[in-house]
């Protein structure tokens, strides 16, 4: 079994209701196709409003999808039972700060999942927490301890930790790093290198930080408004990048080489609102490239170069 | 070249504490200078001093706070001993500042108009419909479309992006000799960060204006500052060039630094990435000697004993000579 997670056609609509006036359909994800495969990483790039979080939601069961298709491990995503369904696929949050309940030990956090979805013994729970954490580079005297003793890195540690317990498949990571420091953002990183080495893991790892995404997947999706808008492998992404929106963001990345300061372009104006989303292409009005046609028709995904592109301006 | 506008010595910031007897020392021996035009980007992690420095150059430090200094001039006044009522002219009229997050810097109550035209006023003599149409001829200047209808606006309604232009239009209105800008850029996006810094550089250019851009990204400040302070537990480790400090850093923190950015040289993709052990130590519990030798991989006795001068734009008694990322 190599394809863990199988994802076709999903949409999300969420309706915006207020009081008097009609109810507005705002398109979270259309038509969103990928695969993700065992010991595999797929990154997703996107600006905020893209859509990375609702997928992110959708995927775990937090949010209902409106349609498509999703197969986990082979199965229809809504065969499985909630315990089932927990132990195959885990989330890790952005905001440690925020996820970790701070009434709770660090020792109750880690060990509630397998509270809740096992029948283990209070021994057994024990010795696998305890294991958890050494795995994860918690020391043992720390299972005592509240949230808020620990810093940033080491509740990101925590929050890891959680998520391995009922031994899941994939892992989904939503910024897993952005709210780290700079010195801390790459001890967790290496730390998801070697579990991902050690416990087989795919991981579906969003991040705005596109240096964060390019050490760390092997393939990628940029998404622009709620729609793929290129998918393809790291090298064909950050090498050879077709979609203006790619190549925008690639360059907009902050570096320390000096010399790309002089030849690049910045992206005109803000993402639009997806209650109010363009008739042609969604990226049309902030396009550099866009011609007319890109005004009135939505480009499908289409295979250019190997690699999935939707615009009608990215050429061979 | 042109004059020196800001000059720091010796900046000591300590904190009154109710369970410490001892103030907490958070900012030490801090010396820094600034000339007219120029752009010093600051990087450091959090609890690294940057903020508080910034927030002691705006005299906006709260009373808990006791600030030393042997010098701090700004614009041949001293910030030191200047009253209250001097200080109301140079907060925000010489010096203003744009803080991190612009949704909770701005009056949720207020209109972007109320805000822009109270600020003017506050500092510039002048009618108040001159003063409205300062207002909308600042917003056109930081790229706001139709910036007559959005004056009307309130800050909920505008996107981060927006918002901070926003920012950027109230700390420019007074034309001010310096612009702290406070991590201006982390709660955008890449692509709306670019804008924004561009922007800020511009103005700096067009209104030959001084900034502090304060970031953790090196990335950032390396693209747009002309100098660079990293800084780390209340003390800057290392100063100079952008272009020279990026190539020739020193110090084995600002190599940690560097090194440990995923996008910082050609890596295996998924290989392990060089990192800096440990964190960074909380106020209260300081090390002896160089503050980073806890986590130093240099680390030698000698740095453990006394304070380390800062000499050269360096503060360490055993640099990196190897400096291949």
């Amino acid at each position: 079994m190599n394809e863990i997670l199988k994802v076709s056609n999903l949409d999300k609509v969420y309706d915006i209701k207020k009081m008097f006036k009609p109810t507005l359909k705002l398109k979270a994800l259309s038509d969103v196709n990928f695969h993700v495969g065992k010991k595999e990483t797929l990154g997703i790039v996107g600006e905020s409003g893209c859509g990375k979080s609702t997928l992110a939601k959708v995927l775990t069961k937090l949010e209902a999808k409106t349609s498509g298709n999703i197969s986990l491990l082979g199965k229809d995503f809504d065969a499985f039972n909630a315990s089932e369904f927990h132990s195959a696929i885990q989330m890790v949050f952005q905001d440690p700060y925020q996820s970790l309940n701070p009434r709770k030990k660090a020792f109750d956090i880690i060990a509630d999942p397998l509270v809740i979805n096992t029948q283990k013994s209070e021994a057994d729970r024990k010795e696998l927490v305890f294991s958890m954490m050494k795995k994860v580079g918690l020391r043992e005297e720390f299972a005592k301890r509240y949230p808020h003793h620990f810093s940033g890195g080491q509740r990101q540690r925590l929050g890891i930790a959680r998520s391995l317990m009922l031994h899941p498949q994939i892992l989904i990571l939503d910024e897993p790093v952005s709210a780290l420091d700079v010195s801390i953002q790459a001890q967790v990183l290496n730390l998801l290198l070697e579990l991902q080495q050690e416990l087989s893991l795919a991981y579906l790892f969003i991040s705005h930080d596109l240096s964060v995404i390019q050490h760390m997947s092997d393939r990628i999706m940029v998404m622009y408004l709620g729609r793929v808008v290129e998918y393809g492998t790291r090298d064909q992404i950050f090498n050879n990048p077709l979609h203006p929106y790619t190549k925008i963001l690639l360059e907009s990345a902050p570096s320390t080489n000096r010399e790309k300061l002089e030849e690049s372009i910045t992206v005109k104006g803000e993402l639009p609102s997806a209650l109010n989303l363009p008739k042609g292409c969604a990226f049309e009005p902030r396009c550099p490239y866009a011609s007319e046609s890109c005004k009135h028709s939505v480009p499908a995904l289409e295979i250019k170069q190997g690699r999935e592109v939707a615009c009608f301006e990215a050429h061979a | 070249m042109s004059d020196t506008l800001l000059n720091v010595e010796k900046l000591n910031i300590f904190f009154k504490s109710d369970k410490n007897p001892e103030p907490i020392h958070a900012v030490r021996d801090l010396s820094f200078s600034l000339k007219q035009g120029e752009m010093l980007g600051v990087v450091g992690e959090s609890g690294s001093g940057k903020s508080i420095t910034n927030l002691a150059l705006m005299g906006i430090l709260g009373d808990s706070a006791i600030i030393k200094a042997d010098k701090c001039t700004f614009n041949n006044r001293d910030l030191l001993t200047i009253k209250e009522s001097e200080w109301q002219k140079v907060r925000g009229g010489e010096i203003s500042m744009i803080f991190q997050d612009p949704m909770t810097a701005l009056n949720p109550f207020l209109t972007i108009e109320f805000q822009l035209v109270e600020t003017i006023l506050a500092h510039i003599n002048c009618s108040k419909k001159e003063a409205h149409e300062r207002a909308i001829d600042l917003l056109a200047q930081v790229g706001i479309t139709s910036p007559k209808d959005r004056l009307k606006a309130y800050p909920f309604e505008l996107s981060g992006g927006m918002a901070q232009r926003v920012m950027i239009a109230m700390a420019i209105s007074t034309g001010p000799k310096l612009l702290i800008a406070d991590e201006p850029t982390t709660a955008l996006d890449v692509t709306i960060q670019k804008q924004i810094l561009t922007l800020i550089k511009s103005l700096q250019e067009k209104n030959n204006m001084s900034v502090i851009l304060v970031t953790h990204d090196l990335g950032v400040v390396s693209e747009f500052s002309e100098r660079i302070q990293v800084m780390y537990a209340g003390e800057i480790v290392e100063s100079g060039n952008t272009s020279d400090l990026i190539s020739h850093h020193s110090h084995p923190y600002t190599y940690g630094l560097l090194s440990s950015r995923p996008g910082a040289i050609e890596r295996i993709p998924k290989s392990m990435l060089p990192s800096i052990p440990g964190i960074v130590p909380a106020f209260h519990e300081r090390p002896i000697g160089c503050q980073f030798n806890p986590r130093c991989p240099n680390v030698q006795s000698d740095c453990k004993t006394g304070a380390i001068a800062f000499s050269n734009g360096l503060r360490c008694l055993h640099p990196v000579t190897d400096k291949k990322l």
